[in-house]
């Protein structure tokens, strides 16, 4: 019981901490899960509807991306970027990382949402007349947006956990300062449960959230 | 022949090295209903989408209501005309598809406005107007909320009918429409073809409904390996077939 009261006791000294350890961990995955669902859109796009120079350079792009570990992307685009002159704080970098990270997943399941509609919608769609701009905007997007949010919303998650990679380069998320306050009052066990717990939350609500999304999206049938 | 609606000179298609219509010449006026019969595989499917632009094809000019569908001479060639243009040329026929092909996301009467709305320009209360005036004349004005995964395979087709028929084409476009639907669904379908026959659309047809061909045709036409091997008046084909090939499709198939 009193170790209970000594755990809670040492969450309210650090709870200044936490919260700008969790403010920082939803801010990093907030940008990158919605900097890389732009780009990987644009990614998914390509590749479904470029030509082939363009198809090629956006999958070996996405290959390449999806090959290497996200730690090494982090540590690249700290490291790396800054070699080459390209000056980017800690923060900035590992948010560009995991972005293009997210960018290349968001781009396959884009692809593989549009393709699998059938070509009999588009066929419908060209024969009253419209345009392919119109055809995409009105027929196709609102089918595929429906199809990808169950993948989208694993990716998202997918997100919070890889932005804990950042404390490697010593962004001061809620890892980072979950270990700084383990440091100091040595309850390792205790405070790592607490992370483990507000990750679980926060993807929790992510996850509820998109079932809400996909509730309030469904077609009747 | 400027009295024709359609007219068709030539049509060479291919499908990689495989020539599927080998110069099909084919014309019809204005209010004819015309039914295409033939095997599986003859190439009937093809000529629709050829009209319609959604096959490409490389020989022969296809001619609708005096403009020339799909691509123009110039002096260095045959070239395929403008992506809005064609699109423009597309909603001078309508079609339907064996698999109906509607827009599952989208109600019926939205499926029958869509085209109204970006086609044609027309505001939503317009447009909602007449979807549900031709949601009516399939029989299916109070079906019009709901959407395509709610409707019998019957339904869901009259609605891609009528949101062919609203766009006010020149010429219906029919592929197989009933060969998807459960036998005891094709009456309802059929039904609203006749009722469109009836009021003097321009129609093509592609059967497998002998009896309807017949009931329903000014003219058939039987396609055989790419060419159309006979056409005329359904009373006289079906009962004095000029052709072997065509002697020989009739028995095979239902009309009796
Ligand atoms: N997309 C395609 N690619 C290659 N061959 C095709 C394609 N569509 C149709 N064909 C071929 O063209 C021929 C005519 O097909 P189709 O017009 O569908 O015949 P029908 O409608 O009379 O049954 C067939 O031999 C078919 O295999
Ligand atoms: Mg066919």
């Amino acid at each position: 019981m009193s170790d209970l009261l000594h755990f809670l006791d040492q969450i309210w000294l650090a709870r200044y901490v936490i919260l700008k350890g969790l403010g920082l961990t939803v801010s990093i995955s907030a940008l990158a899960i919605a900097a890389g669902s732009v780009l990987g859109i644009l990614v998914g796009l390509s590749l479904t509807y470029g030509n082939i120079l363009l198809r090629s350079v956006v999958r070996i792009y996405t290959d390449f991306v999806r090959g290497t570990p996200v730690l090494v992307l982090v540590l690249a685009s700290f490291y790396i970027l800054s070699a080459v002159g390209i000056d980017l704080n800690a923060f900035q970098a590992g948010v560009l990382a995991l972005a293009v990270f997210c960018s290349s997943h968001v781009g396959e399941i884009v692809r593989g949402a549009l393709q699998a509609i059938p070509k009999g919608q588009t066929e419908a769609a060209k024969a009253i007349g419209l345009t392919f701009r119109q055809t995409f905007v009105s027929v196709l997007w609102p089918q595929a947006l429906r199809q990808m949010l169950p993948t989208w919303v694993n990716t998202a998650a997918e997100m919070v956990k890889a932005s804990t990679l950042l404390s490697v380069i010593g962004v001061a998320e809620l890892l980072l300062r979950t270990q700084e306050i383990i440091s100091r009052n040595f309850m390792s066990l205790q405070f790592y449960f607490l992370a483990g717990l507000l990750y679980f939350v926060i993807n929790y609500g992510i996850e509820r959230f998109g079932k809400y999304v996909e509730r309030k999206t469904a077609v009747p049938s | 022949m400027s009295d024709c609606l359609l007219e068709i000179s030539g049509l060479r298609k291919f499908f990689g090295p495989v020539e599927v219509l080998k110069g099909v010449d084919f014309s019809m006026r204005e209010g004819e209903v015309v039914s295409i019969i033939g095997s599986s595989g003859s190439g009937k499917t093809t000529m629709l989408r050829c009209i319609n632009m959604l096959e490409e094809f490389q020989g022969g000019t296809i001619r609708l209501d005096g403009e020339t569908i799909g691509y123009e001479e110039t002096a260095s060639g045959r070239k395929r005309k403008s992506e809005t243009e064609i699109a423009r040329q597309r909603a001078l026929t309508g079609m339907a598809f064996q698999q109906f092909n509607l827009f599952p996301h989208m109600s019926a009467v939205e499926n029958v406005m869509l085209g109204l709305v970006k086609v044609k320009k027309m505001g939503r209360e317009e447009a909602r107007e007449i979807a549900l005036k031709w949601l009516e004349r399939v029989g299916l004005a109070e079906r019009a909320g709901h959407y395509p995964g709610q409707l019998s395979g019957g339904q869901q087709q009259r609605v891609a009918i009528a949101r062919a028929i609203a766009m006010n084409p020149k010429l219906m476009l029919f592929d197989e429409v009933t060969s998807a639907l459960d036998p005891e669904l094709v009456g309802e379908v059929l039904q609203v073809i006749k009722d469109l026959a009836a009021d003097g659309m321009s129609m093509l047809l592609v059967t497998h409904e002998m009896r309807f061909a017949y009931e329903v045709s000014s003219r058939v036409i039987f396609m055989n390996q790419g060419v159309i091997g006979e056409q005329g008046d359904p009373k006289v084909m079906f009962n004095a077939p000029q052709s072997e090939r065509l002697a020989e499709f009739l028995k095979t198939s239902s009309f009796v």
